[in-house]
């Protein structure tokens, strides 16, 4: 054994530092293998028959056309799932493959394997389904109402969230606003489609390869579908093309796994983009109306608010959408009265789920446009209304909840609205609004700025048993020092890779770190959303390494005949802090060392059925943003000249993914703010490509200053909170109330349309 | 699809097309693709025309360009923004980068959509195009050559040899409208070119009608209320009725990308916009 004096080196890419992601410049190429990208020699490849009804009864399903068809195997019916033909996040109320009744545009039908794609596109098309029309219920107002068919055995109403705290102010001298405010259908608008390959085993057994963000989950509700059990089903995460909460829900997992168990041949599916955009859920559609009631200097007396959102077909993550879009919908303020309901319906649109922001997206657009309508009616700026009322650690949430951790609200707020202001318009069309349509030499210009604030829960709530589970193994090889990080959990593009490689580093004080493949040959993770994973999944690796680490110490201290409290783990080696000798880990690795760790936040509660009172969150993360926009009040065209962002991210784990995220996060809530919407009439989505669905370019991106603040929580690894959803949440009040400030009228609905800008100049 | 041809030069071009009248040519393929892509198209063969020499090339006759309906957009940027500024700047807005390398206005007029960018500077500057066939070779008037949403006089066994387009005589404009900054269809576009030797005006709107359309009344009446000679300003009175009748020249449709009303209201805006833009211009050569 050698045992010499330490050498104290920092490990390189530990926790803070912007390590390179692995994958960056694979991707960058165009090499990076998504799960589009799967292949295997004896494949054959599935398609989906889809309903074209909002709401039909199923008479019967006739395949002779396309079986005859030569190279195609197999078609496969509702009648074939040879376990529950039922899945879903919260309720398994959706079915594999329809039975009777289908209840939406794009439901899946039936599933064909053919030897190629295209024919097996057209084997679908061939597939003859009779259906009996029934009528659709698309108005969610009409569903709330009872009005309608029924839809689901329950009834049409998904939940019904209801929060009250606080006693109304008796009507005396009370500054009283209202509001009603709509959000559209936005899209995940992943750019890799929904695509896996599922591989069957000489056991019965298949293992799946695809791109989902909660592989346990898959794996549980394939396994019951499928009527195997859990080890049976074996799932390896693929190459993911981002997710934004759209691959929460099965799509194609399904469908392959029984196509290959079936055929006892791999089977790859793979959605174009039209069919993606009935194959996964999109942000809920939302109406609310909201009532603000203030003092005269501005202090927030009650907020009421009503909130529904369109469901669709199936339930999806639809209550726990309703529980954030009720818990937020009075925002980050401290209000002592609430009156929220919130509610979620069934109707025959497409599903709703999962997106970034996760119902605090909505309600963030209604409580920001209240704020700034109260500022109107107060006199009142803008930002000093919201710092007036703006949360601080110990305030009490709408549910009652006490914030606890750093809740710097106003902090982030002052920060925004201090960064300099961007300079006037110049004269090169392309940074006016129009940008390359060359439709203004700024006639009339007007320009906007506008504030939004936020905050959403972070990781799982309302009593969830929300954990992480990774397994760390620690060897040597070739004389050097290697660690293994083997977890369940997502990358999903969000970094979490690099991230989970810069913890292990800096547990262990060891440079070489790799990151296994994603898979359930290991514990759950849970899912890659909720902007958690770090916390729960970094947390279980940092879990994981201590106990490598202790083992590692145990055995250093006998080497060195000194305890092991005095030593620690530094470049490749044990040092003691008492007599500086140290020794390589190398040589106390003769027999590897592998821990498994398990992490859990704290405890949360389920919100009281009758007042939403509640201890339900972990954890809130806030946001401010600030706007800067150039209407071209004509047209109604917008350009966004700059976006501020100030964020509390506890503590940034890769600086660099955090701004990633920001201008992410940014970008997706500028989409949402002016163009990003799947139009949907009498059930059926009338854009579903990136022809007419438009998400925006480079040049409608503005530049971004961000500011990130790093107030460590008590509670979390590293003391970091999530990042991936804050940025988006109020960008699209912000940017509402940029243009609003601009043309001097009211926009209630977002995306904002050049056609509605256009028309509320002209109204002003 | 049965088969792919891939032409020599422009001679075997219309051979192929005259032994496979049913073949669908193609040219950057950024329309063709889209369409074969999500299975709204399904041509019996394929005509590649992108190697065809005489089609990439653009020359000059006198006042005249004679474009190859196989020049893309990005070299009409680079090259020809002097002589065709009004193509030049459609050119400049349509698609990203990719899509000016390869798209090309002998698909935009293939396509024939009333959105395609590069057809009102072409209506504007009365080009005419030129048709080539087995049967010889034919031209058509841009005014002419529309007839409905997708459809154009090409006959089966023609293609697109040239766009014969006079060189600008004086200032040329082009905007569009779109909800998005780049990479956007026209919810409408305006097309507007000054002739002050003839003392005329050419006006074409975009994605407001059934095709491409003059704005024939707008013409006529700006051409008449134009001060040529003292290039003195334009009196709002004059720019208004501009616009009244550029709009009133369209038959626009509500849909998904825009409704008919604020389609016509965009076209009186960029109507007034582009002949404001154009005539200052003159006035300061
Ligand atoms: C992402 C994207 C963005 C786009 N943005 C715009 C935009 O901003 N503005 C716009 O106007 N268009 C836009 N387009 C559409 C397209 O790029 C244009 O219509 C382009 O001009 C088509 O040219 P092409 O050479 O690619 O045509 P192709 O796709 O090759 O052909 C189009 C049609 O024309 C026919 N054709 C081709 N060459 C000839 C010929 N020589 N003679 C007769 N017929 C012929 C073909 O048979 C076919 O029917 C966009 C397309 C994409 C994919």
């Amino acid at each position: 054994m050698t045992v010499a004096p330490a050498r104290p080196v920092a490990v390189r890419d530990g926790v803070g530092d912007s390590a390179r992601r692995p994958d960056a410049v694979a991707k960058v190429r165009g090499e990076f293998a998504f799960s589009s990208d799967l292949g295997h020699d004896r494949m054959v490849w599935g398609a989906t028959v889809r309903s074209p009804h909002a709401h039909a009864r199923v008479l019967g399903v006739d395949a002779s056309a396309a079986l005859a068809l030569p190279g195609v195997h197999l078609v496969l019916t509702a009648g074939d799932v040879p376990g529950v033909n039922r899945y879903g996040l919260e309720r398994r109320d959706q079915p594999v493959l329809a039975e009777d009744l289908v209840r939406y545009i794009g439901e899946a039908v039936a599933v064909v394997a053919a030897d190629d794609p295209e024919l097996a596109r057209r084997a679908a098309a061939l597939v003859r389904v009779d259906y009996a029309e029934l009528p659709a219920l698309t108005d969610p107002e009409l569903a709330l109402s009872g009005g309608g068919p029924v839809l689901h055995e329950d009834g049409n109403l998904v939940r019904h969230l209801r929060i009250r705290r606080g006693a109304m102010p008796a009507a005396a001298d009370i500054v009283v606003v209202t509001g009603e405010y709509e959000v559209g259908m936005q899209d995940q608008a992943f750019l890799g489609p929904e695509s896996c390959l599922a591989v069957p085993d000489a056991d019965d057994g298949v293992d799946l390869y695809c791109s989902t963000q909660w592989l346990h989950v898959d794996q549980d509700q394939l396994a019951d579908c499928l009527g195997l059990p859990a080890e049976k089903v074996r799932l390896t995460l693929s190459g993911v093309g981002g997710a934004f909460g759209g691959r929460e829900d099965l799509s194609v997992q399904a469908h392959a796994c029984l196509l290959a168990l079936r055929l006892g041949r791999p089977v790859k599916m793979s959605y174009g983009r039209e069919e993606s955009f009935v194959g996964h859920v999109h942000r809920h559609p939302a109406r609310m109306r909201y009532e603000h009631g203030a003092t005269r200097d501005g202090r927030l007396l009650y907020v009421k608010a009503d909130i529904l959102l369109d469901g669709g077909a199936y339930a999806s993550t639809s209550a726990a959408v309703t529980g954030n879009a009720g818990c937020f919908a009075a925002g980050p303020y401290e209000v002592p009265a609430v009156e929220i309901d919130c509610r979620s319906v069934y109707t025959n649109n497409p599903p709703a789920g999962a997106m970034r922001g996760f119902g605090a997206v909505q309600v963030c657009f209604g409580h920001e446009s209240q704020m700034d309508r109260l500022a109107a009616a107060l006199g009142m700026d803008p930002v000093e209304l919201r710092l007036r009322n703006a949360v601080d650690t110990g305030s009490v949430m709408a549910t009652g909840q006490r914030v606890e951790g750093p809740a710097p609200v106003a902090e982030l707020l002052r920060r925004v609205a201090g960064k300099p202001l961007p300079p006037p318009p110049g004269t090169d069309p392309r940074l006016l609004p129009g940008g390359m349509s060359n439709s203004t030499r700024a006639e009339g210009l007007l320009r906007g700025v506008g504030y939004g604030l936020s905050v959403k829960n972070i990781c799982k709530s309302a009593g969830y048993d929300d954990f992480g589970t990774a397994r760390v193994r620690v060897l040597a090889r070739g004389g050097d020092v290697l660690a293994e990080v083997h977890t369940a959990a997502a990358e999903v593009g969000q970094g979490l890779v690099t991230v989970q490689a810069q913890i292990a580093r800096t547990e262990l004080g060891v440079e070489r770190v790799t990151i296994l493949p994603a898979d359930t040959a290991v514990g759950d993770a849970g899912t890659s959303s909720a902007s958690r994973q770090t916390w729960i999944s970094g947390g279980a690796v940092r879990a994981a390494c201590a106990a490598v680490r202790a083992r590692l110490l145990e055995r250093a201290a006998e080497v060195l005949g000194e305890g092991a409290e005095a030593l620690r783990l530094e470049s490749g080696q044990a040092v003691s802090e008492l007599s500086g000798r140290a020794v390589p880990l190398v040589e106390l690795l003769v027999t590897e060392i592998e821990e498994t760790a398990v992490f859990r936040h704290r405890d949360t509660q389920p919100l009281d059925p009758e007042t939403g009172q509640g201890d339900a969150h972990v954890a809130y993360a806030f946001a401010a943003h600030r706007a800067v926009v150039d209407v071209d009040p004509e047209l109604g065209s917008v350009r966004v000249v700059e976006i501020a962002c100030a964020q509390d991210v506890g503590k940034a784990i890769n600086p660099a993914a955090v701004e990633g995220q920001m201008h992410g996060g940014i970008a997706q809530g500028l989409g949402l703010a002016l163009m990003e919407e799947v139009k949907v009439r009498d059930g059926r989505i009338l854009n579903p490509s990136f022809t007419d669905y438009l998400i925006p370019t480079t040049m409608d991106m503005p530049p971004t200053v961000l500011d990130i603040l790093e107030l460590p929580r008590a509670d979390s690894p590293y003391g970091l909170t999530g990042v991936g959803e804050p940025p988006l949440l109020s960008a699209p009040a912000a940017v509402a109330a940029a243009i609003r400030d601009a043309v001097g009228a009211a926009l209630d609905r977002i995306p904002v349309t050049p056609e509605a800008v256009a028309a509320a100049a002209v109204g002003r | 699809m049965t088969g792919f041809h891939t032409a020599a030069d422009l001679r075997h071009a219309c051979e192929l097309k005259a032994a496979h009248p049913d073949a669908t040519l193609i040219a950057g393929g950024t329309d063709v693709m889209v369409g074969l892509n999500f299975g709204h198209t399904s041509p019996a063969a394929l005509l590649d025309v992108s190697r065809v020499p005489e089609l990439r090339e653009w020359s000059r006759e006198d006042d005249t360009i004679v474009l190859g309906a196989g020049v893309p957009y990005t070299r009409i940027v680079d090259e020809l923004g002097g002589a065709l500024p009004g193509l030049a700047r459609a050119a400049r807005t349509i698609g990203s980068a990719q899509i000016r390398n390869r798209a090309t206005v002998g698909g935009n007029l293939g396509t024939a959509s009333p959105a395609g960018d590069a057809l009102p500077p072409l209506l504007a500057a009365r080009a005419s195009i030129e048709l080539a066939s087995l049967r010889g070779t034919r031209r058509v008037p841009a005014r002419d050559f529309f007839l409905g949403p997708g459809r154009s006089v090409l006959a089966d066994d023609e293609i697109v040899a040239a766009v014969r387009i006079p060189v600008a005589a004086g200032a040329e404009q082009f905007a569009k409208l779109g909800p998005r900054n780049a990479m956007v269809i026209a919810v409408a576009s305006v097309a507007v070119t000054l002739d002050p030797p003839r003392r005329r005006v050419g006006c074409a709107v975009g994605s407001a009608a059934p095709t491409p359309v003059v704005a024939g009344d707008a013409e006529t009446f700006a051409g008449a209320e134009l001060d040529w000679d003292g290039r003195r300003e334009l009196p709002a009175s004059v720019t208004a009725r501009f616009a009244e009748l550029a709009a009133a020249a369209t038959a626009p449709i509500d849909d998904v990308r825009g409704t008919a009303g604020y389609r016509r209201h965009a076209v009186a805006v960029l109507a007034r916009r582009t002949l404001t833009w154009a005539w200052q211009e003159y006035r300061r050569s």
